[in-house]
């Protein structure tokens, strides 16, 4: 059933903005989960493509990629670096509302440390201020991971806590003032390009292709989705839930840290009350869509990748369509509904009613 | 006012049978009480710090000025109690402020009347929550994301009402506004301080003394007992979100009365602080315990910080991470409180 349904996508979407390649695990991962991001991902392109027929075209320019296209797989990059992060922290049954205030602490830190350099243009400096805020993002991401699997404070509470506070953090690294730097290096973070792709974009596959790597190449994986589908259960199975928890939040805050400087090197400077506000809510917004069940368990970090490319092919189209740009937020509300009462089993029973519950009776 | 009130709900809770025994057996659930009296003890602490080293720091207008300055939150965080007590939460309360203040500001300028405006506001607020409450309870979506979506949708509606801010030139509102209520030795509130005081006793009367409010603490402790004994579990539930709607249309006008305009931008990010005063006064985020009086007390911490702040000349951002901190050291103690319990 799904090997004629997923056909037509691709051939309906060019090589660049196709789901990342992945053809070991193709047959696995494009099981039926995968078919309605994607779906929906090729609908919106189509309604892109009717309003302007040379949307999805590409050309070659001095050894890059121009185009739509590349444009939306750009400014999809912070929020699929975040999605992935925080795809692993749901999957254990936690959610990370602190990635946008951890966004804009990183960016704070890499900014002012290049700022306050004595060479300000210079590579090492980049380097040195970039790994500097990946070590505070780890901290942040180790503090969270305290919180939830040590001290046990609800996810949502637990990182509620950087979130309010956080901001305010970032306002004193950066002394509340919009840092601006000039550095070639860090500019390329978000302008550059790499075999001819955006180098964000490059990035967030690579973080894509390293998580996916990890957690299905491995049990880390299994283990996870064990943690998150019971805690207790697996615990006493043996599975380190607590230390296996922890590492889901270290390792989105360095995602989120990694969006930051993204974004900061997009504008090249550092806004410390504005850098990645809501920016959670959309990455949670691109897990929902990829098909990672809020209550923990099984995750696709596929799916998050196309979910953050949807989100971005939204926003671009609502723009590109003519609505006002401010009306991404409605679109946004009628897709998280729409994606939620799919998800909802509740919903699904009175959709089709008679499938799933001779089963389940039987199943009981 | 506030200590004939916090010291009702647990005597309401166990008639009791009095002698010796029952005040050593009333010791132990006192515990659930002692986060709003932690938190009173730390606003009156903090009150009293800012009096030993402030000039007119306790002054009692600098007192009513709390109340003045933070009259929206205030209604904000007694609709968020009702939301956490059943274990749920609502993220959607600062977009519905803004909508609010635009519903406020646009009917206004189209000529309704103001009663007819907040009518409106009210009705679209309560009808959001009301469908955020279904979308809760009917189809299993998470309190989490469905409110998350009421939060897109209601800041969506705004961008689409005006991305600009809309001045409010009604007379008759900014009468309401700007008219002092004197009260004797010379001080004075707003008609918002009445109103959110108003929202505050009822709010304390259903929870502690209606069947709807006992309803909602069965829920927030055990949802399954309560539907075991025939509570009226999905109904509550649909409900405590209406009223957090209707709360954040409330404190939408009050909101509007504070600043007389529309804007698609204002209350960002105040659902944090609504949530933040909620935890501070000691409700339990995880929900069946909590006291609206907390929530108040909660709201009053966060406004002497920010009065603190504001005498200390520090920068704003202060502001946030002592907020911040406040919230872990409350979300802290009340894991280990639950933790003792269980």
């Amino acid at each position: 059933m799904s090997a004629p349904t997923t056909e037509p996508v691709p051939a309906a979407t060019p090589p660049p903005v196709a789901p990342p390649p992945v053809p070991p695990q193709r047959a696995r991962l494009l099981a039926s989960p995968l078919v309605w991001p994607l779906l929906a991902l090729a609908v919106l392109l189509a309604v892109n493509v009717a309003g302007n027929p040379d949307f999805l075209d590409v050309r070659l320019q001095d050894g890059h990629l121009f185009g739509s296209v590349i444009d939306i797989i750009r400014n999809s990059a912070p929020v699929m670096l975040v999605a992935i992060g925080m795809t692993l922290v749901i999957a254990t049954r936690g959610i990370d509302l602190s990635v946008g205030a951890v966004a804009a602490i990183a960016a704070s830190v890499a900014c002012v440390h290049m700022a306050g350099s004595p060479q300000e243009g210079a590579a090492a400096t980049a380097v040195l201020g970039i790994a500097m805020a990946l070590a505070v993002a780890v901290l942040l991401g180790l503090w969270n991971g305290f919180l939830v699997s040590v001290i046990g404070i609800q996810p949502i509470i637990a990182t509620l806590v950087l979130l309010v506070s956080g901001r305010g953090l970032a306002m004193l690294i950066s002394d509340g003032q919009i840092t601006t730097v000039t550095n070639a290096t860090f500019e390329g973070l978000a302008s550059g390009f790499v075999l001819t792709l955006p180098i964000a974009f490059v990035l967030a596959l690579a973080v894509y292709a390293l998580a996916a790597l990890v957690t299905r190449r491995t049990a880390l994986g299994m283990l996870i989705e064990a943690v998150g589908i019971n805690p207790e259960a697996s615990r006493l199975a043996g599975v380190r839930a607590r230390t296996l928890t922890w590492i889901a939040y270290v390792f989105c805050g360095v995602c989120a840290g990694l969006a930051g400087l993204v974004i900061a090197a997009n504008t090249n400077s550092v806004n410390a009350n504005s850098l990645g506000q809501w920016i959670e809510l959309d990455a949670i917004l691109a897990v929902v869509i990829g098909g990672t069940s809020l209550a923990g368990g099984r995750f696709s970090l596929t799916g998050t990748v196309i979910g953050a490319l949807f989100i971005a092919t939204l926003s671009r189209t609502i723009t590109s369509i003519g609505i006002p740009a401010e009306a991404n937020y409605l679109f946004k509300a009628l897709v998280v509904i729409a994606v939620c009462l799919l998800q909802s089993p509740r919903a699904r029973a009175v959709l089709r009613v008679r499938r799933p519950s001779p089963a389940r009776k039987a199943a009981r | 006012m506030s200590a004939p009130t916090t010291t009702r709900p647990p005597v309401a809770g166990e008639p009791a049978a009095p002698g010796p025994w029952s005040r050593v057996l009333r010791w132990s659930p006192s515990g659930r009480y002692l986060p709003v009296i932690a938190t009173g003890v730390l606003f009156l602490t903090m009150f009293g710090a800012g009096g030993l080293r402030y000039e007119g720091f306790v002054d009692p207008q600098n007192f009513l000025s709390l109340f003045l300055d933070n009259a929206f939150l205030i209604v904000l965080a007694v609709g968020m109690t009702f939301v956490i007590l059943t274990g749920g939460i609502d993220l959607s309360v600062g977009s519905v402020v803004a909508l609010s203040t635009m519903i406020a500001a646009t009917t206004l300028e189209a000529g309704w009347s103001v009663p007819a405006a907040m009518v409106a506001v009210l009705v679209v607020a309560t009808s959001l929550g009301l469908l955020m409450g279904v979308l809760v309870q009917h189809l299993q979506i998470q309190p989490f994301i469905a409110t998350l979506a009421g939060l897109f949708l209601a800041r969506g509606i705004c961008f689409m009402i005006s991305a600009e801010s809309v001045p409010i030139s009604n007379p008759e509102f900014l009468e309401l506004s700007f008219t002092p209520i004197a009260l004797p030795g010379g001080y004075f509130i707003r008609w918002s301080v009445v109103i959110a005081l108003v929202v505050v006793s009822v709010a304390v009367w259903v929870l502690a003394r209606t069947r709807f409010g006992r309803t909602v603490y069965a829920v927030g402790s055990n949802e399954g007992s309560a539907v075991l004994m025939g509570l009226a579990v999905a109904r509550t539930k649909v409900a405590v979100y209406a009223i957090s709607g209707f709360c954040a249309g409330v404190g939408g006008i009050l909101f509007t009365l504070y600043t007389p305009s529309g804007n698609s931008l204002h209350a960002v990010g105040m659902e944090l602080d609504a949530i933040a005063a909620v935890v501070i006064g000691g409700t339990l985020l995880t929900g069946g315990r909590g006291l609206v009086i907390g929530s108040v007390l909660g709201v009053l911490v966060l406004g002497t910080i920010k009065s603190f702040i504001v005498f200390e000349n520090l920068n704003s951002w202060w502001t946030r991470i002592v907020v911040g901190v406040l919230v872990l050291v409350f979300v802290v103690i009340q894991r280990l409180l639950t933790r003792r319990r269980t």
